[in-house]
């Protein structure tokens, strides 16, 4: 019989959709959903009266359009709820403007404002947004607005994105990434550039070197740490401090951030028992909003 | 009075060697894992084809990102010195050379007699060099060289995220399943590569006239839109991926004669 060896894919991260245990949404007065397509991942949330039913992430594809779509209906699977049952959506995220089902797209940084505000309540001042293309650091206040933010996104440096590409060079799964770079005791100085496209070449020349992939990875790690805390400190870090989008699950670069800051991060809820998840955060944001334009618009 | 130049760049190493000025030996070898040993054949060959053996060599001048990896070297010189000095040898009017490589770009300054004056470099960021257009083509699925005639065809430039290598694959890769054009996505790729050349040359001043030199020195798409972006007539030589190796070969003859 013939064998072959499919080539890993040591990037590609899990994918996952729940719905709230004992839940009915027959009961609720209003659906609203957030739409969330990132440029790696996109995200859905549905809410029933304003609290957490259920949630999907899965990576988006080519088609921003397809990957909205996709991403709601999954969040919808199984539950007999459709798209028609949901009084509004808000889209939101680099492909917010390419969500087809939207009533409203808004900017993701009000979005993860709000969002973090509701996962962690009133106490959240700064929140540090990594996903796959940006890095933003975000001033809020204790309703949730933005008060200031800067972002970077213009270089994959210190990105979601980088991560893979680094991940799949080390041949490390992705979800791994974070607990085998603090397998080394102490940190190597970090790489020299976090361009990823020279990153990558100094990271062969370090393998070349002699030195561990763990050791190479955690070099690598150091050095997207830096890139982000020094947007955080130009920002202002105010406590609390959180972390939202896809890197907040990537405890190699949450610890050396929390080093670099002196800060540690607000505790992640438990996903199962609560809805909610920082990489969903965007969504979270925009489920709310979808609220409160659905009520507003009642009133009218 | 023969001389040797080397130039170990991040993809290739180049070896050139001059008697009396004239090239009579060149020879280009891929670094891979081990640059120096790259290195020692390309000198080899350079030789052979100047039928001259190690020991004619009077003096041999090391250049590039792997300087420090150079076998035999007698002396070393920067990377933008070597620009200046091969540029000047091409061309005696040439006031900037502007060198793009596999992973470094630059912009140089010179004076009449080649000595460097001031130059601009494109450090941290992969956007502007040669790579960019190596990824570009896996992406699109297009061999290297079919890039720049393939340009050439487009009426118009594709919208892409043209700041950053990694960015800039993915959207590459939406805009094929939009089915737009590959020649217009390979336009966007060359004018969003000489954006960021051009605005090196453009922090040192538009100083003519402008050589153009380095792997990437040869690729046509580049050159057009460079041309249209700068929107001045660019001088190339005919083998401008030499011209690292061929200015620290200037170099070598110099220091060489001053030693007599």
């Amino acid at each position: 019989m013939e064998k072959k060896e499919a080539k890993q894919e040591y990037w590609r991260w899990l994918e996952y959709h729940s719905v709230m245990p004992g839940k009915n949404w027959k009961n609720a007065e209003i659906i609203t959903a957030g739409v969330d397509v990132g440029s790696v991942g996109s995200k859905a949330v549905v809410m029933t009266d304003g609290e957490i039913y259920s949630w999907s992430v899965m990576r988006t594809g080519s088609n921003s359009s397809d990957s909205a779509k996709k991403v709601l209906e999954w969040a919808m699977e199984d539950t007999g709820m459709s798209v028609k049952d949901i009084n509004y959506i808000v889209g939101t995220g680099y492909g917010r403007v390419n969500v087809p089902m939207a009533n409203k797209a808004i900017t993701e940084i009000a979005c993860h404002a709000k969002g973090a505000n509701y996962i962690w309540g009133p106490t959240v001042r700064t929140v540090l947004d990594v996903g796959g293309q940006d890095v933003k650091a975000i001033r809020i206040d204790e309703t949730g607005k933005v008060v200031s933010f800067l972002m970077n996104d213009k270089c994959a440096a210190g990105t979601g994105r980088g991560m893979e590409v680094i991940a799949d060079l080390l041949q490390i799964p992705i979800e791994e990434v974070g607990k085998v770079s603090l397998s080394v005791t102490e940190d190597p100085k970090p790489v020299s550039s976090t361009c990823v496209v020279f990153a990558k070449t100094e990271a062969v020349g370090l393998l070349r070197q002699g030195w561990t992939k763990e050791k190479v990875l955690a070099a690598y790690m150091r050095a997207m740490a830096i890139r982000m805390s020094e947007l955080i400190e130009k920002v202002g870090c105010e406590k609390d401090f959180v972390i939202t989008g896809g890197q907040s699950k990537n405890i190699g670069i949450v610890h050396r951030v929390e080093k670099i800051l002196g800060v540690k991060r607000l505790p992640v809820p438990n996903l199962e028992q609560t809805g909610l998840d920082p990489v969903s955060a965007g969504a979270i944001g925009a489920a709310l909003y979808a609220k409160a334009l659905h009520e507003k618009a009642l009133r009218r | 009075m023969i001389s040797a130049g080397m130039d170990l760049g991040t993809q290739r190493v180049k070896v050139v060697i001059l008697k009396d000025q004239k090239i009579i030996g060149k020879s280009q070898q891929f670094s891979g894992f081990e640059p120096t040993k790259a290195a020692e054949q390309a000198l080899q060959e350079a030789l052979q084809q100047a039928k001259l053996t190690p020991k004619d060599i009077e003096h041999l001048t090391a250049t590039g990102a792997g300087v420090n990896m150079a076998p035999n070297a007698d002396s070393k010189i920067s990377m933008m010195g070597a620009d200046a000095k091969a540029g000047t040898y091409y061309f005696p009017s040439a006031r900037t050379i502007i060198d793009v490589g596999a992973e470094d770009a630059r912009a140089v300054k010179c004076d009449e007699n080649g000595i460097l004056q001031d130059f601009v470099v494109n450090a941290r960021c992969a956007a502007g060099a040669g790579t960019f257009i190596e990824a570009m083509a896996r992406a699109l699925e297009v061999k290297l060289e079919d890039m720049g005639p393939l340009s050439l065809k487009a009426e118009r430039a594709s919208p892409i995220n043209a700041s950053c290598v990694i960015f800039a694959e993915s959207d590459v890769v939406s805009l094929i399943h939009k089915e737009e054009p590959k020649t217009e996505i390979a336009r966007a790729i060359f004018d969003a590569m000489a954006e960021r050349v051009a605005s090196m040359v453009l922090r040192l001043g538009v100083n003519k006239d402008i050589v153009l030199v380095g792997g990437v020195g040869k690729d046509e798409g580049f050159i057009a839109s460079l041309k249209r972006r700068l929107g001045t007539e660019i001088l190339i030589p005919e083998d401008p991926i030499y011209a690292g190796a061929v200015g620290a070969a200037l170099v070598a003859a110099k220091r060489a004669s001053r030693r007599r």
